[in-house]
């Protein structure tokens, strides 16, 4: 019984958490220019979005081809720096740790606007030309924290004479550090990545105030200037509906390999 | 100290450029006429405007409700999935973070088409609604993680002295869990204050919060009054951080 209310909580939460996706889902299916008028099953918005034909296209794609090239650009250089400073944090002690760890938490802890405004202001300062590399650092700025937290905790857990032992043998600083310290890192490091990755590709607010007036436009903001104009340009129905379903996907199969290598391990 | 310990220079120096830089702008800024003359002017006509005092204590008093339901929905979803009993897998806590991988506004928007669709009118309701729906995960997820790593022998060690199941969560489980909830806390109360794209879509611009005239102002290059009312945002977050660290610390005991 007990275990029937929590199960049909659980779906309960998660049908609400799903339902506007799945609405997405659906109307994707229509051709009305309109989210939630229904004018009968089309797939001409699937269609719309790989012909060339359509001229509202061209700015779409580019909107998305921005997002990843920033999101992945941004995580990888935040996946290493925070790798490197975990490492280095790790081994600091005392007053220096503090404030370090104190300056990492700052950007989880103030919102995005905050980030955003600020690291505007200190282009504006600086006389930075806006657009795609502010906001690439602007990113980097965001996410590096949640790598550095998602490496420590394996830094606790590694044994800390592994590296000494790399040194030891003849290895070099970088040698122990990709040979040694990256492979015993690599499930914080992934984790960090992904989170990285989530974070950035999920942004708005800081993309917003650092991309400058070149006319970058990320996802996230074509949406925002899209609504801001009145009503979404339909293709993002089929665009977003793909994109989740490519997600879930891959959530899968990530899911499968990993209880596939469990079984393995265990049959050994 | 060894010389690993130099790693993390190139992290400070960034840090330093990227993050404590930026702050001690907003409060150059804030303190700045058009000029570039010391003024408090910025900061006194954010207090004499009783409109922007009004848009602050709505932001507020939404964020703190949005905090209050976020906890109370999300507190017993992360026990149910921290607990082996009932959720053995660790795809369903997945599936909680799924929808953020669809773009928030996207979502946000659909959410208001799927109200005006079903006839609910756009308001407050509709707002907290989308609040609690984008912040929910941000609090599951500390709850749920120091939940999962909790160890068990406590609990079960009142059990064995004859605390009653109630008595186990109330005394020991939700004392031990507090700092995954002031986490959760911290990252819902202020991005709710700040939201802005979210509370214009969701009332169809019917309501202003705080974020929204941030925004306003230094899209519109006022950026000294914008840098003034980010300046009382970060002196709410220093308050707030100030009052969950505190806590932190009185529910962990005595720092080791």
């Amino acid at each position: 019984m007990k275990k029937f209310f929590a199960r049909f909580y659980i779906a309960i939460i998660l049908l609400v958490l799903y339902a506007p996706i799945f609405f997405i889902g659906v109307f994707s299916f229509t051709e009305s220019k309109v989210l939630g008028t229904w004018t009968g099953f089309s797939t001409r918005l699937y269609t719309g979005l790989f012909s060339n034909e359509n001229p509202g296209r061209e700015s779409l794609l580019g909107a998305v081809e921005n997002t990843l090239v920033i999101a992945l650009v941004a995580a990888f250089v935040s996946m290493f720096l925070g790798t490197v400073s975990a490492i280095g944090i790790f081994n600091l002690r005392g007053r220096k740790r503090q404030a370090i760890q104190y300056l990492n938490n700052i950007p989880m802890i103030n919102p995005d606007i905050i980030t955003g405004v600020s690291i505007f202001l200190l282009f504006v300062f600086l006389h930075v030309t806006q657009g795609y590399a502010t906001v690439i650092l602007a990113h980097i700025t965001f996410c590096t924290p949640y790598v550095v937290l998602s490496v420590m905790p394996k830094l606790q857990q590694m044994n800390p004479s592994i590296y000494e032992a790399a040194l030891d043998m003849g290895a070099t600083p970088v040698q122990a550090f990709w040979k040694v310290m990256v492979p015993e890192l690599k499930p914080g490091m992934i984790s960090g990545f992904i989170l990285a990755f989530t974070m950035s590709l999920d942004d708005f607010a800081v993309t917003f105030f650092t991309r400058g007036t070149i006319g970058l436009e990320t996802l996230s903001t074509y949406i925002y200037a899209d609504a801001r104009k009145g009503g979404l340009t339909p293709e993002l129905r089929p665009l977003m509906t793909l994109m989740f379903l490519l997600v879930l996907v891959l959530l899968i199969v990530l899911n499968v390999r990993s209880s596939r290598l469990a079984t393995k391990k265990l049959g050994r | 100290m060894n010389n690993r310990s130099t790693w993390s220079l190139p992290y400070f120096i960034f840090l330093v450029i990227f993050v404590v830089m930026p702050l001690l702008l907003v409060l150059f800024y804030a303190f700045q006429d058009g000029q570039g003359h010391f003024t408090f002017a910025n900061i006194l006509r954010f207090f004499s405007d009783s409109d922007s005092l009004a848009t602050f204590a709505l932001s507020i008093e939404v964020a703190i409700e949005n905090t209050v339901i976020c906890i109370l929905l999300g507190y017993p979803l992360a026990w149910i999935l921290a607990n082996k009993e009932y959720n053995k897998s660790a795809v369903t806590v997945v599936l909680f973070i799924l929808p953020m991988w669809i773009n928030a506004l996207m979502r946000t928007l659909a959410t208001a088409e799927l109200f005006s669709m079903l006839g609910v009118n756009l308001g407050k309701g509709t707002l907290l609604f989308g609040m609690v729906y984008d912040y929910l995960p941000f609090m599951i997820y500390p709850i749920y993680n120091i939940l999962s790593k909790m160890d068990k022998s406590y609990s079960e060690a009142a059990q064995d002295l004859g605390a009653s199941p109630v008595k186990v969560f109330f005394k020991v489980t939700l004392p031990l869990s507090m700092p995954g909830v002031w986490s959760g806390v911290l990252m819902v109360f202020m991005p709710t204050v700040s939201t802005f794209a979210i509370s214009e879509f969701l009332t169809n611009n019917k309501i202003k919060l705080f974020g929204t005239i941030i925004q306003e102002n230094i899209n519109s290059s006022m950026w000294n009054y914008g840098a003034a009312l980010a300046f009382v945002m970060l002196l709410i977050i220093g308050i707030t951080k100030f009052i969950a660290e505190d806590e932190e610390v009185a529910t962990e005991g005595p720092r080791k």
